[in-house]
């Protein structure tokens, strides 16, 4: 369904992402796991189309969109919760939602999407007049991924929803993750926190200083001794 | 209350419903994309002679004239942008400041070439109203009147629309607003076309009071600048309430000393106000 050769990618002189290649095939959930500064954020850039990649290719269903600006590459069908979810801070949880659905085939369903929204998400329903920035960290994780639903994708991305947050938070946020693989989307998450991540996707790849150092099923990398020592610390 | 005091304070109350409706086009403009379009006052000239030409020379009926007026410079909004703007967006402030800065030059020298330096008015004569021992112009009472609703106008947009709510939050976060779907270019278009629509539905207002010339820009264009930075720079709440504070002033100050020193006057409150708040009074 998603599917990236050989892409690399970088800020100006400086090269983040070196040939990377991966795959998600429809309602799985993939994970990207690897240390901080490993080129992540950036692999999420370059697919939601923020970034342009130096080189390589990626479709989806089939469909060439490496050059797409990001705004076209949205109403293919692949939304973006960006890391440090980046909500609009003085609009109120509502406005953000309709912000999500603001393609011309989001906005035709905008009603039902709310409405969805709001039952999947209660609390968003009870704090829809407040503005976005006032919200608790958990809260505000869950506007995002609200608001990236809104666009109704095929392929949800996620950067690092746990970062920041509180542990008790960061189970929340897990749990959502799998309410939203329940809804039957496919998931793309980009996370650090390796040990919880591995419990709620299919694969994973491990990538460190912009290379793809090692793939496979999430329980085969979770007993991997390489991936412990460094990531899980046992 | 002396009757010519409260005279002074209703018409600084009117001017101040034009001033606003300025200051709301400049700080959506720069809000929004970033940028101070220093020639804003020369667009409404612009509108002012679109007015005056369309009803005078071609013979149309006022408001067909003005609605018209209003669409040529919102076109004027969305080539100022096309043509200045976007080439330099990712350049320095400053340079920016200075093609706006030429523009306006250029747009002043332009009327000049175009219509000559004659004081042109529409020649229509307005009633006085007369309430109590208060005369108030009707002419201003109107344009007072159409520059709130079309502020409430800009501000029922900007709420309920999803275009609207587009605008706002592109003023709080440009990056992810493709991740919503949003191309930015367009925005940007839209939104020179609203400001100088709004540029436009003033230069209507101010052809019912005033003279049109090239140089007309001066007389608004320093003065709805220091409006917008009094009210904080992109804060359009901010610059609303500014421009009724700055037309107080020079409304009330124009009673008790003289009109010539009341725009200096303005100033002085000015300066003083940014000292105790550079941020504007309703800016961050």
């Amino acid at each position: 369904m998603l599917s990236l050769t050989d892409i690399s990618a970088g800020y100006g002189s400086f090269q983040a992402l070196f040939g990377v290649s991966l795959e998600v095939k429809l309602g799985e959930a993939v994970g990207v796991i690897g240390p901080n500064g490993a080129g992540k954020t950036t692999l999420m850039r370059v697919i939601s189309g923020l970034l342009p990649a130096k080189g390589g290719a990626f479709s989806f269903e089939g469909r060439a969109l490496t050059t797409l600006p990001a705004h076209r590459i949205v109403a293919a069908g692949i939304a973006h919760v960006p890391e440090n979810r980046r909500l609009f801070a003085r609009l109120t949880v509502e406005e953000n939602l309709r912000m999500g659905a603001f393609l011309p085939s989001a906005r035709r369903h905008f009603a039902e999407r709310l409405a969805w929204i709001y039952e999947l998400f209660p609390r968003l329903k009870e704090r829809r007049r407040q503005l976005a920035g006032t919200m608790s960290g958990g809260e505000q994780q869950m506007c995002a991924i609200g608001r990236a639903l809104m666009s109704k994708p095929q392929i949800l991305l996620m950067d690092e929803p746990s970062a920041g947050l509180a542990p008790l938070v960061v189970d929340q946020v897990f749990d959502l993750v799998r309410r939203i693989r329940a809804e039957g989307f496919t998931v793309l998450i980009v996370e650090q926190n390796v040990q919880q991540v591995l419990e709620v996707v299919d694969r994973a790849y491990l990538l460190e200083s912009g290379h793809i150092k090692l793939s496979g099923g999430a329980a085969e990398l979770a007993r991997n001794d390489d991936i412990r020592r460094a990531y899980i610390g046992i | 209350m002396d009757i010519y005091l409260l005279e002074a304070v209703i018409n600084g109350i009117l001017l101040g419903g034009v001033l606003a409706l300025l200051a709301l086009g400049l700080n959506l403009i720069f809000g929004v994309i970033d940028v101070v379009w220093i020639a804003y006052a020369e667009l409404v000239m612009f509108g002012m002679y679109a007015v005056y030409w369309l009803t005078n020379v071609y013979g149309w009926p006022v408001l067909l004239a003005c609605a018209a007026a209003i669409l040529f410079v919102a076109l004027l909004g969305v080539l100022v942008h096309l043509l200045i703007i976007e080439p330099i967006l990712g350049s320095a402030p400053i340079n920016q400041l200075l093609a706006t800065g030429g523009l306006l030059f250029f747009l002043q020298s332009l009327a000049t070439l175009l219509f000559g330096t004659d004081f042109r008015n529409l020649g229509i004569r307005l009633p006085i109203i007369e309430i109590g021992d208060i005369f108030i112009s009707f002419s201003r009472l109107l344009a007072f009147i159409v520059a709130l609703l079309g502020a409430s106008a800009l501000y029922l947009f900007l709420s309920r629309t999803f275009l609207g709510t587009a605008i706002r939050a592109v003023a709080q976060d440009r990056e992810i607003m493709g991740l919503m779907g949003v191309d930015q270019r367009r925005i940007y278009l839209i939104t020179s076309a609203i400001g100088g629509g709004l540029a436009g539905l003033a230069a209507c207002l101010l052809m019912l009071q005033y003279d049109v010339h090239p140089f007309i820009g001066l007389t608004f264009g320093p003065i709805t600048f220091m409006i917008c930075v009094l009210g904080g720079l992109g804060n359009m709440i901010g610059g609303f309430v500014a421009a009724f504070i700055i037309s107080q002033i020079i409304a009330i100050s124009g009673y008790y000393v003289s009109i010539e020193a009341s725009y200096v006057l303005a100033f002085v409150v000015f300066i003083a106000l940014i000292l105790v708040r550079p941020q504007g009074i309703l800016g961050k």
